[in-house]
């Protein structure tokens, strides 16, 4: 069986949830194997073989971490031009798709971005224009390259065979030439990271000012999900630009997505629509969010949503 | 100092964009072409610099001849000069292609920036701006809140997960902003004027020393293969809250077992 290679996400190590769940995808079409870029492989062996690496290919030069995107595509160059792989999965985060682009140009690929699926054969399915349109396609020259959307896949643990490889790449000038001198790390809490959480509850404009977000993050922490806003309220200040969800904020595809004083613009929708269980709480009956809301209350979110985080709590306890 | 600014013709965000039936790609016909809106951010980043390094800005746009109207919208902004790669064979063209021809457009031209938007509104695949970096060998500083220019020093903030990334490089550097770096200014009445004389100079892929079969639906490297109206979503209940409302959506999240 021909082996797909996998990049890890991780932060030092410890591996994110989008890489069990592209891992359990590889599983599907291939032999499944990681590639590791960056400190603290030894933390990450165990996860990554629980969920089915039959190779795990461990870069840790030092010098690799000090660059940002193109040692990670350089590595993976090296690994498709030596190991021959019958396809190369990459996480969709903003990192992710550039790394993409980059080792698509190494490898004379084609590359996929933002895929939900991907069948046996390489097909991979897209959900295009705000999740109105599925897109079938597939690359046809060279190896392909594919990146998937968090929360496309339920990760299933299999071992594998875990075999540690290391490998060692010089990298090329151009990939030397921006250098990263400081990570500076936002205070977020204990919440999860919105792109990769399994529930999102959002706030828009009707929660009414930066003091109204309280009431959508003490919801959010009674069910475990990440926060989100509108561009309505992420322009007025209300919430950091960050946590933008729509065209151009980030996508998110969770099980559950709750919207809050969010009226549901098209280009909100374009962010949110793909997400399994939607509910809304909006004051207008007349709200274009409730089209595709799985269900709605008709109401004012501060009454609404404390009695909900309330009987969460309660019922959670 | 040289900027290159490249922006991109897209459908106005609240058109609805379909697929064309025959060949699968875009269809842009039928809608109205506005500016990538998070392009107007990296003009306005281009022009910003150039004011305060005595620099000049250059348009460059890959894009039917209708294309002209976002060249004059940047122009009328502030820019310098523009290059409008416009080709019928252009047509269907994948990120490896578009990357290929900015990539020849912009150089050997003496650019010390490159600056895109961080994403088109309509492919929404964000991996130009790094593809172009890859294949101009040049620092690739992309997704930028902040940037700042001090002689050949370039700093960016580069915003991630957990928070931002400094990094930096000498130029060339290749730049993507983000959404709100700035406050695009509007075009005024004076600018549009000026926009009129300001020279556009129109570029073939054969003046590029690219051929046609490097680029196009036929060359590119993935291929749609179909696509379908993704399934409405069944309707759903909506209730009025009359004091309920909250114990009325846990009742519903407990039947989904998600509490
Ligand atoms: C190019 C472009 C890109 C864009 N990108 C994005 C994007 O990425 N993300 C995004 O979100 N938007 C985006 N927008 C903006 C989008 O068009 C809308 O303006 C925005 O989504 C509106 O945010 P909102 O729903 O919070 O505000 P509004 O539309 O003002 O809606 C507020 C809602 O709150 C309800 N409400 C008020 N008070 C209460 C209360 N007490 N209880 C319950 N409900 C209440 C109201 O009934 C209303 O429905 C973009 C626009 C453009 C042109």
């Amino acid at each position: 069986m021909a082996e797909v290679l996998v990049l890890v996400d991780h932060v030092d190590g410890a591996v994110k949830k989008v890489t069990l769940e592209l891992l359990t995808l590889a599983r599907s079409l291939g032999e499944p194997s990681a590639v590791f870029v960056g400190d603290g492989s030894d933390a990450a062996i165990a996860t990554l073989t629980e969920y089915g690496a039959a190779n795990i290919y461990v870069a840790d030069d030092a010098e690799l971490g000090k660059h940002p995107v193109a040692p990670k595509a350089e590595v993976l160059a090296q690994l498709v031009a030596e190991k021959s792989p019958a396809a190369v999965l990459i996480p969709s985060t903003t990192e992710g798709k550039e790394v993409a682009g980059r080792l698509a140009i190494r490898a004379g690929s084609g590359v996929i971005t933002d895929a939900v699926g991907v069948d046996p054969d390489l097909t991979a399915t897209q959900s295009v224009f705000g999740g109105t349109v599925i897109v079938k396609a597939k690359v046809g020259t060279g190896t392909p390259v594919i990146t998937v959307r968090p929360n496309s896949t339920a990760p299933e643990a299999s071992a594998g065979a875990g075999a540690k490889e290391a490998v060692s790449v010089s990298l090329s000038d151009g990939a030397k030439k921006a250098t990263i001198t400081n990570k500076v790390t936002e205070e977020k809490g204990a919440r999860p990271e919105l792109t990769e959480a399994a529930i999102v509850v959002s706030g828009g404009r009707g929660v009414g000012g930066p003091e109204g977000f309280g009431v959508v993050e003490q919801l959010a922490d009674a069910l475990g999900g990440a926060v989100g806003a509108s561009r309505a309220a992420t322009d007025a200040g209300w919430y950091p630009h960050q946590y933008q969800v729509g065209q151009t904020g980030k996508t998110v595809s969770p099980q559950l997505y709750i919207a809050n004083g969010i009226s549901g613009a098209i280009q909100h929708r374009a962010g949110m629509q793909t997400s399994k269980t939607i509910i809304v709480i909006n004051k207008d009956p007349e709200a274009p969010i409730f089209e595709i809301a799985d269900y709605g209350v008709v109401g004012d979110l501060f009454n609404v949503v404390p009695q909900l985080t309330e009987e969460v709590t309660k019922r959670k306890g | 100092m040289k900027i290159a600014v490249c922006v991109k013709q897209v459908p106005d965000t609240w058109a609805e964009k379909k697929l064309d039936g025959g060949d699968k790609t875009l269809d842009r016909e039928s809608v109205d072409g506005v500016m990538n809106e998070l392009d107007e951010y990296a003009v306005e980043e281009a022009l910003q610099i150039a004011e305060a390094n005595s620099g000049e800005v250059v348009v460059v746009t890959m894009g039917p001849d209708k294309a002209t109207e976002t060249v004059r919208k940047a122009l009328s902004m502030g820019a310098d000069s523009a290059i409008h790669i416009a080709d019928a064979a252009l047509h269907g063209s994948d990120a490896l292609a578009t990357s290929l021809v900015l990539a020849k457009a912009i150089e050997g031209k003496g650019f010390d920036l490159v600056i895109f938007g961080s994403e088109s509104t309509d492919a929404r695949m964000s991996v130009i701006p790094a593809m172009v970096a890859e294949r101009l060998g040049a620092a690739q500083l992309t997704f930028a809140n902040k940037v700042e220019v001090t002689g050949e020093t370039v700093k960016i903030q580069r915003v991630t997960d957990y928070g931002y990334d400094e990094v930096e490089a000498a130029s060339p550097a290749v730049i993507s902003v983000v959404e709100k770096i700035n406050e695009p200014r509007y075009p005024s009445f004076k600018g549009i004027m000026a926009a009129k004389k300001k020279p556009i100079e129109a570029v073939g892929i054969g003046d590029l020393g690219i051929d046609a079969g490097q680029v196009g639906l036929a060359a590119a490297a993935s291929q749609v293969e179909s696509f379908e109206s993704a399934p409405p979503r069944a309707a759903g209940t909506v209730v009025t809250d009359e004091g309920q409302g909250g114990v009325q959506i846990a009742d519903y999240l407990s039947a989904q077992k998600f509490i």
